[in-house]
């Protein structure tokens, strides 16, 4: 038994902090905020052999397991950096899997050509259908479906990494995917909060599509790791900075981080990372390991590390005084970046319904 | 990632397995406190100590297999698939006999090991006090040197689990007053039936009684009662508690405390299993309780490289603790009135309050984790270097009380 990252995937940590160490993330987001263009991290991302991460070494991938994936996201969070993965890897596993053409799928994994996943959620023990993130409100929404003809109609809302794709994977409300060129649909650019988030309107108008044979639900559960995986890096920014101010700034005569209020909510912060990365291993380990068990643990990660990174920016922000809400500081891209990624891909609160379906369903097994 | 059991472990794990598919019919079933309950515990561990597994990382000579602690979590792991009790005294086992290897006689060892082993001497643990929890080290417990070398002791202790059942207690005594309060204390090995000894049982909010108050009224102790240094018990205190936390960061799920458990108990009501806030609810309790299993996989993982478990374990504490409150308030908003004394969920429901206290109160443990692992800066003490006798005075000064 051996439950802890192994040399090879510290290294693969290490190598990509190294890599957008040189990057400006934390500051381009800042200027993002006030309309400055993003840095493009594509090419970071495609020298360090990222958008080949899943795929299939046949066709050009480096076939590594959705831990390595999850570990290169950690890093990404911690420096606010969106390169463009988070759609790319769900679809580009997809598209390998599902036995997209070569060309495309060799593009994909060499970086030359980019893929947005437009996903949908599986059904549960008490939903039936496979539902899509809803433009609004509470209500799920149908997934576009496959016409007569066979080409693909409806519309797919807050779809990470969608402008500028030139695929998309999109799953159908039958539980099919199909890979669809970003030339054949119409992608509505959208930024809300988090300016670092790329997401996309995407309008399927009869849009040829071509079948994939692999199973969508597993792209949905790797999409729930990933933004996990992201939100956990994010928290071990916000620990750190902010035990480090508890260290530096005095009141009445001593360190603030001696009094036991501020002491206590940062090891709270410090109790839900290390529950998360716990989560994250049983990810990593079932989507290898366990298949049957990968819903439940990438759902479980989900839930740890949302809410990991709600109370870890929230406490940042008060632990740091006025200033920690202000933009001379970093605290409000985090939080931002937090709350944003606790609605997205179903949402934090549809992570929780699915470890709760998981086992519920388990149980009716078993009884 | 990788939690197959090596061929080794898978070897040892079949034959654990078989042993206890063997005898588990002689396995008690209850876990009451009456007498006949307690002698039928008794007599389980004893078996078990007789197939080897009531003490795999123990040493060979002192009755355990000399294994490590992956074999102790394979023991633990198929104890609970066999649905049969553990340990009676776990407490004696896990934590004070490992604490008189580390710090023992020879003597003491040959004595006491065996029958601590096979639970025919049941051990307890004298360590808080009714005002000495959290700041152990203010314990008032006296023990003084007469002219021949033994010592007489007098003071009480609290929250002592099997006192009543015990013939030896582990004790934290105070033996310098005159010293700084963590310098001048002495551990000792007390008799139970030495005359002067009190115990009375403590109820608790359930209405069962698992731990006492003991009275020490002018006890004598024999000069060779002391375990450790004279005035160096502290050390021997802290090697009791790592121990402690080395069981906590290890049994986990021994207490029932699962995500798919609580998920089944839900079925009592289908209905309630379609409900979003219920389902909601259940889905985060489940979210800690899968993060404490894996975490105690990475722990053992660290046990196993040969690391010490560090602080952190504390924070596996206070998660359980804190999903286990989530859980039983669920259960008990599910299954209504009876959920409070449900035979299954009831001592869960009452018992945590108080089990929050237990093993370090969580403000004792965030503090721990805050200064130890974060490296954040103490609270300013009272105490530091100042003579024990010379404390209370100082404290009433602190509080404006006056004299």
């Amino acid at each position: 038994m051996n439950f802890a990252l192994s040399d090879e995937q510290e290294l693969l940590k290490e190598a990509a902090r190294g890599a957008l160490s040189r990057a400006g993330t934390v500051a381009g987001a800042r200027d993002a905020l006030d309309g400055g263009a993003l840095p493009d991290l594509w090419p970071v991302a495609v020298a360090a052999g990222w958008p080949g991460l899943l795929v299939s070494e046949a066709r050009g991938g480096a076939e590594l397991a959705p831990l390595e994936a999850m570990l290169v996201f950690e890093e990404l969070g911690r420096v606010l950096a969106s390169p463009g993965l988070l759609g790319h890897l769900p679809a580009s596993w997809l598209a390998d899997r599902g036995g997209a053409q070569d060309d495309v799928v060799e593009a994909l994994a060499a970086g030359d050509a980019r893929a947005a996943f437009a996903g949908a959620a599986p059904p549960g023990d008490v939903e039936e259908r496979w539902t899509a993130d809803p433009s609004l409100g509470l209500r799920r929404a149908d997934p576009p479906s496959l016409t007569a003809d066979g080409a693909v109609s409806g519309v797919a809302h807050w779809v990470p990494d969608a402008p500028g794709a030139d695929h998309l994977v999109v799953v159908l409300d039958d539980g099919r995917a199909a890979l669809v060129a970003g030339a054949d649909v119409t992608v509505e650019p959208v930024v809300r909060y988090d300016a670092t988030r790329a997401l996309g309107h995407v309008q399927f108008d009869g849009a040829p599509a071509a079948l994939l044979d692999a199973d969508a639900a597993v792209a949905w559960h790797l999409a729930q790791a990933l933004l996990a995986a992201e939100s956990l890096g994010a928290v071990e920014v916000a620990l750190a900075t902010s035990v480090a101010y508890a260290k530096e700034r005095h009141t009445f005569g001593r360190a603030i981080g001696s009094y036991q209020a501020v002491k206590h909510e940062l090891v709270e912060i410090l109790r839900r990372a290390d529950n998360a990365r716990s989560l994250m291993y049983y990810a990593g380990w079932a989507a290898q390991d366990k298949p049957e068990e990968f819903a439940l643990a990438a759902a479980a990660f989900r839930v740890a590390a949302s809410k990991a990174l709600d109370h870890a920016t929230r406490t940042q922000i008060s632990v740091h005084g006025g200033i920690g809400a202000t933009w001379e500081h970093d605290a409000p891209l985090y939080f931002r970046r937090a709350q944003l990624a606790r609605r997205l891909l179903g949402g934090e609160a549809g992570a929780a319904d699915r470890v709760a379906g998981e086992l519920l369903s388990a149980a009716r097994v078993a009884a | 990632m990788d939690l197959n059991d090596t061929p080794q472990l898978a070897a040892y794990r079949d034959r654990v397995r078989a042993w206890l598919d063997e005898h588990a019919g002689h396995a008690p079933t209850s876990r009451r406190e009456d007498a006949e309950s307690v002698a039928a515990r008794r007599a389980w561990q004893r078996e078990l100590a007789e197939g080897g597994l009531a003490a795999p990382t123990w040493p060979a000579e002192y009755g355990g297999s000399g294994l490590g602690a992956l074999e102790q979590v394979v023991v633990n792991q198929e104890i609970g698939r066999a649905g049969v009790p553990g340990l009676f005294d776990l407490i004696g086992v896990g934590m004070l006999g490992p604490t008189l290897m580390a710090h023992g006689t020879e003597a003491q060892r040959q004595r006491h090991l065996g029958p601590m082993l096979t639970a025919d001497e049941v051990w307890c643990q004298l360590f808080s006090e009714p005002a000495a929890g959290s700041d152990l080290a203010g314990i008032q417990a006296r023990a003084r040197r007469q002219d021949d070398g033994s010592w007489r002791l007098s003071g009480q202790k609290m929250w002592t689990t099997n006192a009543q059942h015990a013939a030896f207690g582990l004790l934290l005594a105070r033996t310098d007053p005159g010293l700084a309060k963590h310098k001048g204390l002495t551990m000792f090995v007390v008799p139970m039936d030495a005359e002067g000894v009190t115990v009375r049982p403590l109820r608790q909010v359930s209405g069962a009684a698992h731990f006492n108050e003991v009275f020490f009224d002018d006890v004598a102790l024999e000069e060779e009662a002391t375990v450790g240094p004279v005035d160096g018990g502290w050390t021997v205190a802290l090697t009791t508690l790592m121990f402690e936390r080395v069981a906590i960061g290890l049994g986990g799920e021994g207490f029932g405390w699962r995500a798919d458990r609580f998920a089944h108990a839900l079925l009592d009501d289908e209905a309630c299993t379609r409900d979003a806030e219920t389902r909601h609810r259940l889905g985060e309790i489940a979210t800690e309780f899968l993060a404490l299993r894996y975490t105690s996989y990475r722990t053992l993982t660290a046990l196993q490289q040969g690391q010490i478990p560090g602080a952190e374990g504390a924070l596996a504490k206070v998660t359980t603790i804190r999903a286990a409150i989530a859980a039983g308030d669920l259960l008990c908003d599910v299954l209504g009135p009876d959920g409070l004394s449900d035979d299954r969920w009831g001592e869960l429901v009452s018992d945590l309050p108080g089990l929050k206290s237990a093993g370090g109160t969580e403000e004792i443990l965030r503090n721990m984790v805050g200064e130890r692992v974060l490296g954040l800066p103490p609270e300013p003490r009272l105490d530091k270097g100042i003579p024990f006798a010379e404390l209370r005075a100082r404290e009433r000064v602190a509080v404006g009380e006056t004299a």
